[in-house]
């Protein structure tokens, strides 16, 4: 992974806004930006981001790889689009800060313990794994992400929950021992190797641009 | 009219009849007002109405028409005679739908239709029919001063539509500006970029129509007359000189970019690769699509940063404080360039803005050209080693950056090519005159670095059009924008206000179409805006005349020179008739056929004045025709409630007031007088520019009067008002009524 950061930083050392037209969903829109600060003022989390996706915009164009790239910002996106309805050049925002989080993280520079990093990878674990989601494990596995004691301290403070969901056959702890799957498991497996195959065929592709 | 005949037309329609008694209406009319005939009838203004006084005037003689009814505003296609005059009574808008209908008012809401029957009978007598002097007749030729864009595009507008024009420009060739340009930005379909500015095609134009006759290296010598009947001299440079008449002129002198050498914090005049935007298009026009080579050692650019806003929209000295508008688009245009030659090209902006119909489609086009648009604040930009570097803040990520560049542009502002403005001028030869030095050098601060004069118009009041601010020619900017200071004399482009291509080729075509009205109206001796069409014009009592000059100085317009011995002498096709002469003159020699210090000063005596014990106070309201009037009615037409005493008479300006009426009506008993006129100052909304100003300088002096009489200076009040304070007014009004209800009535009833 850090090999291909290193490629990256070879093949466009001078334009950020290149590597990012080339190699991120929706990456060519960022040019378009007319700096007007609609998006950040509508995002509902806007304030507690770190740079704002006006600032992101600019900051690609001011050559700022490593900043954004490790931010952690984009990862606050909750794709409620009312950036992308309230832009009056119609960027798609949204799209674009999942596809800078994407990029960052197949390049190895994601903020290592954010969040919605580490449920994004526990899902995928658990849905690539099975074909559905087990929410008993992916619950626990969030619960104890930062260690065992945390996570018993999680687990006790939301007993109470756990229990009337179980009461309202909301969970069932027997998922725990395997739990349910999909009726053809392999299936799943091999469509997703494929997309895997294609990913990275792709990604081997970048150098060459689109 | 030597057997002056009143016909009085009493409407019972519209509600009248159900709350006022017509039949008293009819004898105040006749009794009061001397009405030969008055008649009533169930409504006025439909066929059998008008049929009705029609009759009158061709078989019962009657020459003077009083109609009682609606406002002079409503229904003029109807009330319309030829041959006589036409007074009108408000009893719509100006009373039942500004009183309750309630038994309490009743009696009040009469007396104040009486009144209006009585001011309207008043009037009538002091009334004449306006005729055209016929001083001028029609002349098809407008002279465009000016060979740019603009003044081209005026020749050419004014060409087809079959006018000569005398087109004068004092460079060797025609073009202009746009003559040295690479490209344009495009005034349809911005996404195309940029275009061709077909300059060569216009000069084509013009050279192959018989009908424009061009003088180049000219300029005007003199300019006398009016329109209709200007001759203006032209000079060449060679040193010989020609004559012209001329109908109307369009002024088209367009812009000098700002001195770049002021600027020396942004590298101005420090190294020739830092250049403004002209200079930067004249290498983009010998490169011919080429890469662009700089003017320092001829290599080719590969970075080039624009500055925005050097030098304007910035409060500093020298700097110029508005924005000139098409320096972003232009920058978009020049950065577009340099991408299309394979360079990078940055533009430094705060504000981007792109005006037009196609500004922010040509905005986009530059984006997707890799264009890079940044938010920033230069603070510095410095030469050094074959670079520019060009430190800035990035104003969204809150940080100092550099750019080092090849070149770099700075995006100046438009300083208009107006001559020296009369006022200023005027000012100084009276300081000079007076040995004032230190007024004499504050005016020739603000004169300096001026041009000379354009049109060396030979006025009493200077040589030039006016100016509004920052050297840009006045006109109303709200309701005409074209018509200048000097009737005949339109000024288009950027010399009116900053404005970029597409915007200086409409403002033209308005201008040559505005001059064209101008040959055609002086012709048939009619006003322009905004009294456009009215054939009154001032008359001048000349043996009565004191020689004070206050009418030549106080004409807005410049109508009225001074002859040999120092008497006014008017210029009918120079007046707009807005009577600020009459409002001025102290000896009242200076009336209209239709409308003078009589009419007005009758109508105000006409009124029933109450005694003093009477509890029943009366107000004067003078209101300028143009706005407070009509917001008056507007205040009808929704139901506002004013006070019942009140009696409002329309003014064509307040300029036009003549302090003779306020003593007239404090001596004949009012309580109070309100004047009600445009906003003034730099903003103005006054529709003849300088009348509410001068109504409320003139004002200010009425103190004296005022102790004089012994009476408090609060009974005598001027108000601001624009056409939408339909809510206001009746509450200024009304407060003025509650104000003369504490300070009690005036003394002076008899
Ligand atoms: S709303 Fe759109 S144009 Fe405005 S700053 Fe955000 S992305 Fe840029
Ligand atoms: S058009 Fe642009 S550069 Fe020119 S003054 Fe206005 S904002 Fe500044
Ligand atoms: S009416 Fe107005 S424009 Fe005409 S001469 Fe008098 S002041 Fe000037």
């Amino acid at each position: 992974m850090t090999q291909m950061n290193q490629a990256m930083i070879e093949k466009y050392r001078s334009s950020f806004l290149k590597e990012v037209e080339t190699n991120v969903e929706e990456g060519h829109w960022v040019k378009m930006c007319m700096q007007c600060g609609v998006c950040s003022g509508s995002c509902p989390l806007g304030p507690h981001w770190e740079h704002p996706p006006q600032e992101i915009f600019m900051m690609i164009r001011a050559n700022k790889r490593d900043e954004v790239l490790k931010s952690s910002s984009m990862w606050f996106c909750t794709s409620c689009y009312n950036c992308i309805a309230r832009c009056p050049r119609g960027l798609p925002i949204t799209h674009i800060m999942h596809g800078l989080a994407s990029y960052s993280k197949k390049l190895g520079l994601a903020p290592k313990s954010q969040p919605t990093e580490s449920f994004g990878q526990i899902f995928w674990n658990s849905i690539a794994s099975n074909g559905r989601v087990n929410e008993l494990k992916i619950g626990l596995a969030l619960q104890f992400k930062d260690g065992f004691g945390q996570g018993v301290k999680n687990a006790m403070a939301q007993k109470d929950l756990g229990m009337a969901m179980m009461k309202t056959k909301r969970m069932n702890p027997m998922e725990f021992f395997g739990g349910h799957t999909c009726k053809d498991k392999s299936g799943i497996a091999r469509m997703l190797k494929k997309a895997q195959e294609v990913e990275d065929q792709h990604i081997a592709n970048y150098g060459a641009g689109k | 009219m030597a057997d002056m005949k009143i016909g009085a037309y009493i409407c019972k329609g519209c509600g009248i009849a159900e709350r006022l008694d017509t039949k008293s209406l009819v004898s105040v009319a006749t009794r009061d007002g001397k009405a030969a005939i008055g008649r009533e009838h169930d409504f006025l203004c439909n066929a059998d109405g008008v049929a009705m006084i029609q009759q009158d005037i061709d078989g019962e003689g009657v020459n003077r028409v009083v109609i009682v009814g609606c406002s002079r505003r409503a229904k003029t296609e109807a009330f319309s005679f030829e041959g006589v005059t036409l007074s009108r009574a408000n009893l719509r808008e100006g009373v039942i739908w500004v009183r309750p209908d309630t038994d309490e008012a009743r009696e009040t809401t009469q007396e104040m239709a009486e009144d209006y029957v009585r001011m309207a009978c008043a009037e009538a007598k002091f009334l004449k029919v306006p005729e055209s002097s016929g001083e001028q007749g029609l002349l098809r030729r407008i002279m465009v001063v000016g060979g740019g864009v603009s003044g081209m595009t005026a020749a050419l507008e004014a060409a087809k539509a079959g006018y000569e024009v005398v087109l004068v420009e004092k460079a060797g060739q025609l073009g202009g500006v746009a003559a040295q340009m690479y490209k344009r930005v495009p005034a349809k379909n911005g996404r195309q970029g940029p275009v061709d500015p077909e300059v060569e095609k216009m000069v084509h134009a013009i050279e192959s129509l018989p009908s424009i006759k061009v003088h180049l290296n000219t300029t005007v010598a003199k300019t006398s007359g009016a329109p209709g009947r200007f001759k203006v001299e032209l000079a060449t440079e060679s040193g010989s000189s020609s004559e012209a008449e001329v109908g109307a002129i369009v002024q088209a002198t367009g812009f000098v970019p700002y001195d770049i050498n002021k600027l020396p914090e942004l590298g101005g005049g420090k190294s020739p690769d830092v250049v403004d935007q002209l200079g930067f298009e004249m290498l983009a026009k010998a490169a011919n699509g080429g890469p662009i080579k700089r003017p320092s050692d001829g290599k080719e650019v590969g970075n080039v940063v624009f500055v925005q806003c050097a030098g304007q929209r910035s409060e500093a000295p020298g700097h110029l404080p508005y924005c000139s508008g098409h320096c972003c688009t232009t920058s978009i245009k020049q950065a577009m360039y340099v991408k299309a030659a394979g360079g990078d090209a940055t533009v430094l902006f705060d504000d981007l803005r792109t005006p037009g119909a196609t500004g922010e489609d040509f905005y986009r086009a530059g984006q997707e050209a890799g264009v890079t648009f940044s938010k920033g604040q230069v603070s510095s930009v410095e030469v050094a080693g074959g670079e520019v570097k060009v430190s800035f803040k990035d104003l969204i990520l809150n940080e100092e950056a550099v750019d080092n560049a090849d070149m770099v542009v700075l995006a100046t502002g438009m300083v208009p090519m107006s001559g020296p403005d009369p006022y200023l001028m005027l000012d100084l030869e009276s300081a000079r005159g007076q040995n004032d030095t230190a007024r004499v050098a504050d005016l020739e601060a603000q004169l300096e670095g001026g041009f000379p004069s354009v049109l060396n118009l030979d006025y009493r009041q200077g040589t030039d059009v006016p100016h509004l601010k920052h050297g840009f020619t006045d006109s109303h900017f709200i309701c005409f924008p074209y018509e200048s200071r000097r009737t005949g004399v339109y000024t288009a482009g950027p010399v009116r206000r900053p404005m970029d291509m597409a915007q200086a080729m409409e403002d033209a075509t308005g201008a040559a179409l505005k001059a064209i009205q101008a040959c055609e109206n002086a012709a048939l001796g009619r006003a322009a805006h905004p009294r456009s069409g009215d054939l009154s014009f001032p008359k001048f009592r000349m043996e009565g005349c004191t020689q004070c000059k206050r009418c030549t100085v106080e004409c807005p317009f410049g109508a009225i020179n001074e002859d040999e011995k120092r008497y006014p002498l008017f210029n009918e096709a120079r007046c707009r008739r807005c009577g600020t002469c009459m409002g001025a003159c102290p000896v009242r020699v200076i009336s209209f056929e239709n409308y003078s210090v009589e009419t007005v000063g009758q109508q105000l005596k006409a009124v029933d004045m109450p005694d003093e014990f009477s509890e029943k106070p009366r107000l004067l309201v003078l209101a300028c025709e143009n706005d407070a009037y009509p917001a008056l009615d507007m205040a009808g037409m929704t139901h506002q409630e004013y006070s019942a005493y009140v009696r409002v008479i329309p003014v064509r300006c307040l300029g036009s007031v003549n302090t003779i009426w306020i003593t007239d009506a404090l001596n004949s008993g009012y309580d109070g007088v309100m004047l009600m006129g445009c906003q003034k100052g730099d903003n103005y909304q006054c529709h003849f520019v300088k009348g509410s100003e001068m109504a409320h300088y003139r004002m200010s002096k009425i103190d004296d009067t005022l102790s004089q009489l012994n009476l408090e200076k609060e009974r005598v009040q001027t108000f601001e008002v624009s056409i939408t304070d339909i809510e206001r007014i009746p509450k200024i009004i009304n407060d003025m009524a509650e104000l003369i209800g504490q300070i009690g009535m005036s003394p002076f009833k008899f």
